[in-house]
C-alpha cells in the first residue's frame, strides 16, 4: 500500500520546495530597493500594492523556470514504477525511492510537481520571446502605417483585421496539423533548406527584429559612419547567425537550434498576437503625431524613420510597456490554448497547456482532478501576476 | 452614414474572399488531400492509387477553377457536403449554430448585467475599498482563460459536489451540476458550468472598461454641477452618469464576439457541447473541406456584422459622432 503525507505537510512542502525561487525574489527585491529612485516607473512599483503582488508572482515563476533543475525532484518524463503511483493522490509517497509526489502522480506515474516546474521553463521562454518578436513586427509595420497613412496603411490594416477576424483556433488547426507542417527540403542551388508554411512564417517574422534594429542604427548614426558600421556589423552577424540556427536549423556553429514543433508554435503565436500590437502602435503613432515635438522634428528636416523611431517610439513607451506585460499574459493563454487542443509541442512535453489537455479526461472524478488542476492553477497565477503588474505599472505611469 | 455602411460591407466581402481563399489553399495542400483520399477510400493506398483517386474525384483540376466553383456554389446556397457528418453542410451548420446561439444568449444574459454592475459600483467612487476589491477581482477573472476556469468549476461543482452528494451524503442534489452539457437541453444542471465558464472570462474585461468609463464620467464637469446643485449621490449616478458611462461598454460588448467565438470552441470541447465550436474542431481535425470553408465564412460574418452594429450603435448613442 502506498503511503500518504497529510494536507498540512503538502502545503508546507509546496512552499519550502520552491526555496531557490523565494530566495532569489528576496535578493532581487532587496538589491533593487536602494536603487528604486533610479529605476523609473519600475522603482515606483514598491509603492503600489497591486503592482508589487503582480511582480512577486511573475518573479516567482521566472526564478522557478531559472532554477527548475534545483526545484524539481524528478525529470519531466521520469516515471515511477512503484505500485499505486499512477494517478496517485497528492501527497503520495513512492515506497521505492522515498520521494513524495506532493501534487500527486499523473496517469503515467510521473510527478506532477516536477512537470509543472519544468513546464514553466517552456512557457516562460516561448511566451516572452514570441511577444518580443510580435512587438518588433507590430512596431515595424505599425509606425509607418500610423505615420504615412495612405495605401500601405490600408493594406496592413486589412491584413491585421483579417487575422483578427479569423477564428484563431481554426487558424492554429490549419497551420499546425501534421500534413501542413512537415518540412520539405528545397534546393536553393547553394544549399538546401527545409521548407513548410510554418517555417516560412517564422522565416518572415524573424526577419523583423533584424530589419528593425538595422533601421534604428541607420537613422540614429547616419552621420557617424564608424559607429554605424560597428552597430550594423554586430546586429547583422548576431542576427543572421541566430536566424539561420532558429529558423532553418542550420547554424554553422551548431549551438543554436529549435525543435521543429517549437518553431511551429512560435510562429503561430506570433501570428496570433502581432495584429494586436500593430493596432495599438498605429493608434499611438497617430496620437503622438499631433504633438509639437514631432512638428519640430519635421521642421528640422529629420527623416520620417528617424522621427518614428527616435521621437515617437520613446514617447509611446509608457502605454507600450503596460501593453507588453498584458500581452505576455495573453500569449501565455494562446500557448495554453494550443496545448489544450493538442496542437504544437510534443504530446509528452510538460508545458502547462499540454498537461491540462492530458488531465482533461480525468477531471470528472473527484480522485483524479489533480492531473489538470495544478497546471491550470500555475498558468492562472502567472497570467494573474502579469495582469496585476501591468495594472500597477499603468497606475504608476499615470502619476507622471 | 449610408456610404459608411456600404464601405464596411465592401471591406467585409473582401475579408471573406481573402479568408476563404487562405482556408481553401491550406486545406488543399498535397498532404491534406492525401489524407482525404486515404480516409475516404482506403488507408493503405499506394501513392499511385492516391493520385488516381484524386484525379477521379476532380481534386487535381486547377486550384482557381475549383475555388471559383466553390464560390459559385456558395452564392447559390449550395455549401457542399460534409464528409465527417455525412450531411449537407448547410444542415450541419444551421443546426449547430442554433445550439451555440442558445449558449451565447445565456452567456450574454449572465455576463453583461453583472459586468456592468461591477464596473459601475467600482467606478462610482474611485479608489474606495469596494473599487479596489472589485478591480482586483476583475483582473483575476481576465487572467483565467476558459480552459482554466472550466477545469476549476468542473472540479468544484461537478466532481467535488457530486462526491459530497453521492458518497458523503450531506449535500443537496440540486447544487450538483453536470460536467457534460448536452446540446439543446436548457436546464440549470446542464447549462450552468459552460455559461459560467464563458461569462467569467469576458466579465472582468467589460467590468474594467465600464469602470474606466464611469470614473471618467464621474470626474466630469456636469456631474460636479449636478452634485453642487444638491442632488443626491444616487440620483447623480443613476440618472446623470450612467447613460454616458455606458456608451463605451456597449460598443465593446459587441466587439466581444470574435473572442467569444474562440472561447466557445474551448468550452464546447471541454463540456462536450455539440455546437458550432464542436464542429469546428471535428472539421479541422478531419480536414472536412466544405465544412471548414463554411465555418470560416460564417465566423467572419458574425465577427464583422457585430463590428458594424457596434459602430452604428456608437454613432447612434453618441450624438457628437452622429453630427460629424
Amino acid at each position: 500500500m502506498p503511503e500518504f503525507i497529510g494536507t498540512g505537510e503538502i502545503i508546507l512542502l509546496s512552499i519550502t520546495r520552491f526555496w531557490p525561487a523565494w530566495l532569489a525574489i528576496a535578493v532581487t527585491l532587496g538589491v533593487c530597493w536602494p536603487l528604486r529612485e533610479r529605476l523609473g516607473v519600475f522603482g515606483r512599483l514598491y509603492g503600489s500594492r497591486i503592482g508589487m503582488a503582480g511582480l512577486i508572482f511573475v518573479l516567482f515563476w521566472v526564478f522557478t523556470a531559472a532554477f527548475a533543475d534545483q526545484i524539481a525532484v524528478l525529470g519531466p518524463l521520469e516515471q515511477s514504477f512503484s505500485p499505486g503511483m499512477k494517478k496517485g493522490l497528492p501527497g503520495i509517497t513512492d515506497t521505492q525511492s522515498g520521494i513524495v509526489f506532493i501534487w500527486g502522480g499523473d496517469n503515467l506515474a510521473r510527478d506532477i510537481f516536477s512537470r509543472v516546474v519544468h513546464g514553466s521553463r517552456i512557457v516562460l521562454l516561448v511566451a516572452p520571446a514570441a511577444t518580443l518578436i510580435a512587438y518588433m513586427v507590430g512596431l515595424t509595420l505599425g509606425l509607418p502605417a500610423g505615420y504615412f497613412r495612405g495605401w500601405s496603411d490600408t493594406i496592413s490594416s486589412f491584413l491585421a483585421n483579417l487575422i483578427l477576424a479569423f477564428p484563431i483556433i481554426l487558424l492554429f488547426y490549419l497551420l499546425v496539423t501534421p500534413e501542413v507542417r512537415i518540412p520539405h527540403p528545397v534546393d536553393l542551388g547553394i544549399f538546401t533548406i527545409p521548407w513548410s508554411i510554418p517555417i516560412g512564417m517564422a522565416a518572415l517574422f524573424f526577419l523583423f527584429p533584424i530589419i528593425f534594429l538595422c533601421t534604428m542604427w541607420f537613422t540614429k548614426y547616419e552621420s557617424n559612419k564608424k559607429k554605424l558600421a560597428i552597430y550594423l556589423a554586430v546586429t547583422l552577424v548576431a542576427g543572421l547567425w541566430a536566424y539561420s540556427g532558429l529558423v532553418f536549423n542550420s547554424d554553422p556553429l551548431g549551438i543554436l537550434s529549435m525543435e521543429p514543433n517549437e518553431l511551429n508554435v512560435f510562429a503561430a503565436v506570433i501570428l496570433g498576437s502581432s495584429p494586436g500590437v500593430f493596432r495599438i502602435v498605429r493608434g499611438l503613432t497617430m496620437d503622438i503625431m499631433t504633438r509639437d515635438y514631432v512638428a519640430a522634428a519635421q521642421t528640422r528636416g529629420e527623416r520620417p524613420w528617424y522621427i518614428m523611431l527616435w521621437e515617437i517610439m520613446p514617447n509611446a513607451r509608457g502605454p507600450l510597456i503596460v501593453d507588453f506585460c498584458l500581452r505576455i499574459g495573453y500569449t501565455t493563454i494562446l500557448l495554453g490554448t494550443l496545448g489544450y487542443f493538442g496542437l504544437g509541442l510534443q504530446p509528452e512535453s510538460p508545458d502547462w497547456g499540454s498537461m491540462i489537455n492530458h488531465g482533461r479526461p480525468f477531471i470528472r472524478l473527484a480522485t483524479t482532478v489533480h492531473l489538470a488542476l495544478f497546471p491550470a492553477l500555475a498558468l492562472m497565477s502567472l497570467v494573474l501576476g502579469l495582469n496585476l503588474l501591468a495594472d500597477g505599472l499603468r497606475e504608476e505611469s499615470l502619476k507622471d | 452614414m449610408f456610404i459608411f455602411i456600404l464601405r464596411r460591407i465592401g471591406a467585409m466581402l473582401a475579408t471573406m474572399v481573402a479568408m476563404t481563399f487562405i482556408v481553401f489553399y491550406l486545406v488543399n495542400l498535397p498532404g491534406n488531400l492525401e489524407k482525404i483520399a486515404k480516409t475516404e477510400s482506403n488507408m493503405r493506398m499506394s501513392d499511385e492509387e492516391v493520385a488516381s483517386w484524386l484525379e477521379r474525384k476532380g481534386y487535381n483540376r486547377p486550384f482557381l477553377v475549383r475555388y471559383g466553383e466553390w464560390i459559385a456554389g456558395t452564392v447559390q446556397g449550395d455549401m457542399g457536403w460534409s464528409r465527417v457528418f455525412r450531411k449537407p453542410v448547410r444542415e450541419v451548420v444551421g443546426e449547430r449554430l442554433g445550439h451555440t446561439g442558445i449558449l451565447m444568449f445565456w452567456v450574454m444574459i449572465v455576463m453583461v448585467p453583472s459586468a456592468l454592475t461591477i464596473g459601475i459600483l467600482a467606478g462610482m467612487r474611485e479608489g474606495s475599498l469596494l473599487d479596489r476589491n472589485l478591480s482586483v477581482a476583475s483582473i483575476a477573472s481576465t487572467s483565467a482563460p476558459e480552459y482554466v476556469t472550466g477545469i476549476v468549476f468542473t472540479v468544484i461543482f461537478a466532481s467535488f459536489f457530486g462526491y459530497m452528494a453521492k458518497d458523503v451524503g450531506w449535500w443537496p442534489d440540486w447544487l450538483v451540476f453536470k460536467g457534460v452539457a448536452k446540446a439543446g437541453k436548457v436546464t440549470v444542471e446542464n447549462f450552468t458550468l459552460p455559461v459560467m465558464t464563458l461569462a467569467i472570462y469576458g466579465m472582468g474585461y467589460i467590468a474594467r472598461l465600464t469602470r474606466a468609463s464611469m470614473v471618467e464620467v464621474m470626474t466630469s464637469q456636469y456631474i460636479r454641477t449636478a452634485r453642487l446643485k444638491g442632488l443626491s449621490f444616487r440620483v447623480v449616478v443613476l440618472k446623470h452618469a450612467l447613460r454616458n458611462a455606458l456608451i463605451t461598454p456597449f460598443t465593446v460588448i459587441m466587439l466581444q464576439f470574435p473572442w467569444l467565438l474562440s472561447g466557445v470552441v474551448i468550452v464546447e470541447a471541454m463540456f462536450n457541447y455539440k455546437g458550432f465550436g464542436f464542429i469546428l474542431v471535428s472539421a479541422a481535425g478531419n480536414n472536412d473541406i466544405d465544412l471548414l470553408l463554411a465555418i470560416s465564412w460564417v465566423a467572419v460574418i458574425v465577427v464583422l456584422l457585430t463590428q458594424l452594429i457596434s459602430d452604428i450603435g456608437y454613432a447612434y448613442l453618441n450624438p457628437r459622432i452622429r453630427v460629424k
